[in-house]
């Protein structure tokens, strides 16, 4: 009971948040002369109405799962990684490249797309990685960096190097052997779903099991205290950097090798754009834990599969849920908003 | 101060500026215009400089805001619409001003008020802005991602008889001298770096941490905006839902390897500016677009930002206070 009360109390400042976006991009719909009630109902139903719109959920989901998680180990060793979009892009690419380019026999093909995949992602961490141990450049500055060079080199690569031969708005598709399985007949969910979350799992054992995972918690509590304790930074840094490309790798990995129909990657970068962004706002929902971010991942899947459904039927163009994505991250960065709604909870409590 | 401002800096000074005209001079010889590349420079550098400008005086104070891109997609958008609404694009970059100012005042009152954790509001207000500028101009244009204002409303730049300069170009050179003076040769700029340093003895001494940092933010905001303003109405002539393309975080670039002080950020966003203005130049040339692909071109101004960066930001010394909401004891 003790617990549960705990877990709630964590939650909070989540709920909050998901209020006060909510409520915020309502009005937003209401200034610009939209239906907002009818917009999150349509919402809503949009993404769990049906077993079809729960699997694709679920679908949107399992990217920015990884990525959150490319944010949240940033955190949790004291770092601002923001560098998911660009490692997603080399992870797409690579898995493109494994994919289509190398022959394979089945299940052995999938699993060294998917590892090529996860390397081109750590690849492009390394970089911001060395900056801020070597130099000392702040990763926010670095990783931006890296996200617009990961841009453009991988759009060349796309549109020069691996465009299909007569259909040049996306690459070559890649190999039967190299796909994931459809789970739900008609929709874009794959298995690639059990690998997000055994590597979400995975990283949560890293930090709550191992000795490398204690002092990368360590050190993102407390650097001073860490470094007394004669705690390495530069290696707490860099282990987080590099788990945190494999994560986004992996996310970049599973829109290409996960997700019919097209198995490519468009010329335009459409079908991976923003989701490194996404799991910011996902990680910092799940409070920075693996699990937390699995349950994060399923809402922030739901706005923008739902968001689809919501612009078809209201006319709301569906960026907007990535505004109050923003606004959420906006709430969760004041803490004295959840201080006073906690404080107005026990004034009703003692009013009673 | 840092080197590159006392008096053995005027001939590193001069030295970057030799260097610029021979680099100048090499370009023509490959048979591209350096005039139109410095013009283009002088636009690239502009709103980076006012960024940087306006959030060294912030982070001085004791705020970081790396929201600035978001700042910019804002204002780039609301400054077009009231350009267009008004039929004036000096409005519309008023309206840049009026409201990257206020995006500060939020920032700068969730900050010190709500003791938020400043990194992460600057996250959220770049998502919103990723957010809320599509959806905006799907709303009142009905047309997704791109819009082109009327030319009346843009603002033409001045025409000198070497070079076409924007106004807002030369008031951001003047504003650097401006803001180098505030900071350094006035009170006010002595309790901005006081808020930043010791906020303790600012307090102590009667003058409001609070206030002093809300007023920092609010020059961030304000200037950013002015910027934000500028890229659609007096430079691209037009405005795409990503507009900034990074520049809000190459303004941080600048202002790092500038060491938070707005004269040098002046300079360093003229070499980002520079940058720029060569990559775009050279992208566009025919008989180099043969051989190289245009998209490795884009590439080079962020090459150089992380170049650039390495290089200076050892020497740049923050404030004590930085990031930190200020709480009396």
């Amino acid at each position: 009971m003790e617990k549960l009360k705990r877990v709630l109390e964590e939650l909070l400042p989540s709920a909050v948040a998901l209020v006060i976006g909510l409520l915020v991009g309502g009005i937003l719909m209401y200034a610009y002369g939209y239906d907002a009630l009818a917009a999150y109902k349509a919402l809503f139903l949009g993404s769990f109405g049906s077993l079809y719109d729960f699997s694709e959920t679920l679908s949107f989901a399992i990217p920015v799962m990884l990525t959150g998680i490319t944010f949240a180990i940033g955190v949790r060793a004291g770092l601002f990684n923001i560098g998911a979009e660009g490692q997603l892009y080399m992870g797409a690419i690579g898995a493109v490249i494994a994919g289509a380019l190398v022959q394979l026999p089945p299940l052995i093909h999938v699993a060294f797309a998917t590892l090529v995949a996860m390397l081109f992602g750590m690849a492009w961490s390394i970089g911001p990685a060395l900056l801020k141990v070597k130099r000392g450049v702040h990763e926010v500055i670095s990783t931006i960096m890296f996200n617009w060079i990961a841009f453009y080199f991988v759009m060349y690569l796309a549109q020069y190097h691996l465009a299909e031969p007569g259909r040049a708005e996306k690459t070559y598709s890649v190999l039967e052997t190299a796909r994931y399985s459809i789970l739900v007949e008609g929709t874009s969910l794959t298995s690639v779903l059990f690998v997000a979350i055994a590597f979400n799992i995975a990283v949560y054992l890293f930090l709550a099991l191992t000795k490398m995972g204690f002092e990368l918690r360590v050190y993102g509590a407390n650097p001073d205290a860490a470094r007394y304790a004669g705690i390495s930074d530069k290696k707490v840094m860099l282990v987080s950097f590099l788990i945190g490309g494999l994560a986004a790798g992996l996310a970049g990995g599973s829109q290409i090798l996960g997700r019919p129909p097209t198995w490519a990657l468009y010329g335009t970068m459409g079908n991976v754009m923003a989701l490194g962004f996404d799991g910011i706002g996902v990680a910092l929902i799940g409070r920075n834990h693996p699990l937390g971010i699995i349950i994060a991942s399923i809402f922030i899947g739901a706005l923008k599969h739902g968001g689809r459904y919501m612009e078809y039927q209201v006319g709301v163009y569906s960026e907007l849920v990535e505004a109050i994505t923003g606004l959420i991250i906006i709430a969760l960065a004041v803490p004295e908003i959840v201080e006073m709604v906690k404080r107005w909870r026990v004034r009703r409590r003692v009013r009673i | 101060m840092t080197p590159l401002l006392g008096r053995r800096g005027f001939f590193k000074w001069l030295a970057v500026a030799a260097s610029l005209v021979i680099v100048l001079l090499s370009i023509k010889r490959f048979g591209l215009s350096p005039t139109s590349i410095l013009e283009a420079s002088l636009l690239a550098m502009t709103p980076l400089a006012l960024a940087a400008m306006g959030e060294s005086i912030n982070e001085r104070a004791g705020l970081v805001n790396i929201g600035l891109e978001g700042i910019f997609l804002i204002t780039a958008a609301l400054g077009v619409w009231f350009a267009e609404v008004t039929g004036n694009g000096w409005i519309g970059l008023l309206a840049g001003t009026v409201i990257g100012g206020l995006i500060g005042l939020i920032f700068g009152i969730l900050s010190v008020y709500g003791k938020a954790d400043q990194i992460i509001l600057g996250i959220g207000i770049n998502m919103f802005a990723i957010g809320f500028v599509p959806f905006f101009m799907m709303a009142e244009w009905a047309f997704p991602g791109i819009h082109i204002p009327p030319r009346e409303v843009l603002i033409t730049p001045i025409y000198t008889p070497f070079i076409k300069i924007s106004h807002i170009t030369v008031l951001t050179i003047l504003l650097a001298f401006a803001l180098h003076y505030l900071l350094h040769k006035t009170p006010l700029g002595l309790r901005i770096k006081a808020a930043g340093e010791m906020p303790e003895a600012l307090d102590v001494a009667g003058v409001s941490v609070e206030k002093t940092r809300i007023l920092g933010a609010v020059i961030s905001g304000a200037l950013t905006g002015l910027g934000g303003a500028f890229m659609p109405l007096a430079w691209f002539g037009g405005i795409v839902k990503e507009i900034s393309a990074g520049r809000g975080f190459i303004a941080l670039a600048v202002l790092v390897s500038a060491g938070l002080e707005p004269l040098l950020a002046l300079g360093f966003a003229f070499l980002f500016g520079f940058a720029e203005g060569l990559a775009f130049s050279v992208a566009v040339d025919p008989y180099i677009k043969e051989i190289v692909p245009y998209h490795l071109v884009l590439m080079i101004p962020y090459i150089i930002t992380l170049v650039t960066v390495a290089i200076f930001v050892g020497k740049a010394r923050f404030p004590k206070a930085i990031g930190q909401p200020y709480r009396r004891e």
